[in-house]
């Protein structure tokens, strides 16, 4: 299949990024603190095994943020992801149902929303997170047009 | 005439809230047993009756305050005292009528008519409750409009002629192999059920020792559960008419519903590992549209409707073949190293598709069959995981509007998957394309 692949934003490995390095920080500054209070050995050792954590999961999400990807086809979207699992699904635009754009707090403060769209099926799984803003809701309107051009009943 | 001028409100039937009120009713009128049999005074019992007057009082206000009518492709229904609800129901949008008729409903002569409508949030529109000889005719009358028909134009002999008699009917399911079959397929509870009820003749002590009260609740909703479905797969019937599939059934409460054609999201063909030794099979459609999970006499819940609760594999491949009339044949199995993926499911899996139509089977014990309609797909995934991409494998996922049947092209080679899948693609969307047959 050869078509013209999107990925999402580039703030949303920033953020997924963020997501690892915050909290990894956090234990490692509290295990430090314990460490140099107690002088016991284990809290370092802790604080060692949470960076290596750390480092394995930013690797993962470095991973997972390449995996994702969407093309818009003439009759349907496709969606990949997924780095263990590869899932890529083909949504035609005429079962579309209805779309979702939703940007929770810290999505907000990166300026990306998640796309999501619905069908008739629950087994449906087409998800598109990270978009700029502006993507998104040229997406959703773009997606809202095809939609009602090209909507199959049931 | 059950419907008569478009612009004439209709109430329910009086005796609605009576019916309604399923089990309460039944306590009321245990209720109002002393008094009867004179053992008690009136001024013993006010506190009873009260309760009882402000029920009735509430019951014959819901009566007075619903009213409906069918407006031009719309059936309207109009209710609430307070909270005025005014509910509009697309005819077209029709997926399958249901006439639903519960212990109580056939001793007061009603019924209710459940249409069930298309659409994520599934909405069914009741009318609870219709007196018995009306509901055939607005039955018929309400298909023949979902089909397009407008108002007026319904021939009058087409609207009276009560159970169309050009139906043919298709397979009728016998009571003993019924019952064979539910005790199979649920041997374990029957099990628990008999070391029970002989622990208990024999050391009543013990067995209520260990029981104690909850355990008696829990057997209570398992027999409830079994007798449910024995209740409504009772003699149950399918026949091809000229507006769907007709089912018929039920012991004490009756059901009787249509399947328009065409609305049909799948079939699903279930052999269970205790049912095969003898050959038999359970066929199942899925409908879509939910059905709300409240009401007495819920006598079919889900959206998957069964046509054939047991029977003959063979009977069972005679009703797909109406159901899926280019049904695919000659279903090829996976490759062989899928054997050290899945070793319990190799032997159940392949698929097959025409040019219309998908088949899978699946299965670990219970083998599963599904066909499903090209037209009716909603979307397809490809996954691949870990293990299947260490053998070359993918599967591929056929997505429709039901919840239940999940036709997935399991364990494929790698590249066939990737082929597969965009076959599908294309397949389904010709298949969209065509003008469709309702």
């Amino acid at each position: 299949m050869t078509e013209e692949w999107r990925t999402p934003a580039r703030q949303l490995l920033t953020l997924r990024r963020l997501e690892v390095a915050a909290p990894a920080l956090l234990v490692v500054v509290v295990l430090g603190i314990a460490g140099a209070l107690s002088g016991s050995a284990v809290a370092y050792v802790l604080a060692g095994a949470a960076i290596v954590a750390a480092a394995l999961l930013w690797r993962f999400v470095d991973r997972r943020y390449g995996s994702w990807g969407y093309a818009e086809r003439a009759d349907d979207l496709l969606v990949r992801r997924g780095v263990m699992f590869a899932r890529l699904s083909v949504v035609p635009y005429g079962r579309m149902q209805f779309i979702d754009v939703t940007a929770g707090p810290l999505e907000r403060a990166f300026g990306l929303a998640t796309v999501r769209l619905h069908t008739a099926a629950a087994a449906t799984d087409a998800r598109i997170p990270g978009l700029e803003r502006e993507e998104a809701a040229r997406l959703r309107d773009r997606l809202a047009e095809l939609g009602e051009t090209q909507a199959a009943g049931l | 005439m059950s419907a008569g001028p478009p612009e004439g409100w209709q109430r329910l039937h009086p005796l609605s809230p009576v019916v309604r009120g399923g089990r309460a009713t039944i306590a009321i009128a245990f209720l109002l047993l002393p008094i009867a049999f004179g053992r008690d005074t009136f001024s013993n019992a006010t506190p009873q009756l009260v309760i009882i007057t402000v029920l009735a009082l509430g019951g014959f206000v819901s009566w007075l305050v619903t009213r409906w009518r069918i407006e031009d492709d719309d059936l309207r229904i109009e209710t609430g005292l307070l909270r005025r609800q005014s509910l509009r129901f697309p005819l077209a949008q029709v997926q399958a009528i249901d006439v639903v008729r519960p212990g109580l409903a056939r001793m007061f002569r009603v019924a209710e008519l459940r249409l069930r409508l298309a659409g994520a949030s599934g909405g069914t529109a009741r009318l609870a409750y219709v007196a018995e000889h009306e509901v055939e005719p607005l039955r018929d009358e309400l298909l023949a409009l979902a089909r397009g028909a407008r108002v007026g134009e319904v021939p009058p002999d087409e609207a009276e002629a009560g159970p169309a008699p050009e139906e043919e009917i298709l397979t009728v399911v016998s009571t003993g192999p019924l019952v064979a079959a539910i005790i199979l397929e649920s041997g374990w509870l029957i099990a628990i059920l008999a070391g029970l009820v002989v622990g208990f003749v024999v050391s009543p002590g013990t067995v209520s020792g260990v029981l104690g009260g909850s355990g008696f609740v829990w057997l209570l909703s398992m027999a409830t559960v079994l007798w449910r479905r024995f209740n409504q797969q009772y003699r149950l019937t399918v026949a091809e008419g000229a507006d769907g599939l007709h089912l018929r059934g039920g012991l004490v409460a009756l059901t009787a519903e249509v399947i328009r054609p065409g609305r049909v999201q799948a079939v699903r063909l279930v052999e269970p590992v205790l049912w095969r030794p003898l050959g038999w099979c359970r066929l199942e459609v899925d409908v879509a549209g939910r059905q709300k999970k409240k009401g007495e006499g819920e006598a079919q819940r889900g959206q998957l409707r069964t046509l054939l609760p047991v029977g003959k594999r063979a009977v069972a491949l005679g009703l797909v073949d109406r159901l899926v009339p280019d049904r695919p044949r000659g279903l090829s199995p996976p490759p062989r190293r899928v054997f050290w993926k899945s070793p319990f499911r190799y032997p159940a899996l392949s698929w097959r598709r025409t040019e219309t139509y998908v088949a899978t089977t699946s299965g670990r014990l219970r083998r599963v069959s599904c066909w499903v309609p090209l037209e009716k797909v909603q979307s397809l995934r490809h996954v691949q995981g870990p293990v299947q991409r260490r053998l070359r494998l993918a599967s591929v996922h056929v997505d429709t509007a039901g919840r239940a049947v999940h036709a997935t092209l399991r364990d494929r080679d790698a590249a066939e998957a990737a082929g597969a899948l965009a076959e599908l693609t294309d397949l389904a969307r010709a298949a969209r394309r065509k003008p469709a047959l309702t």
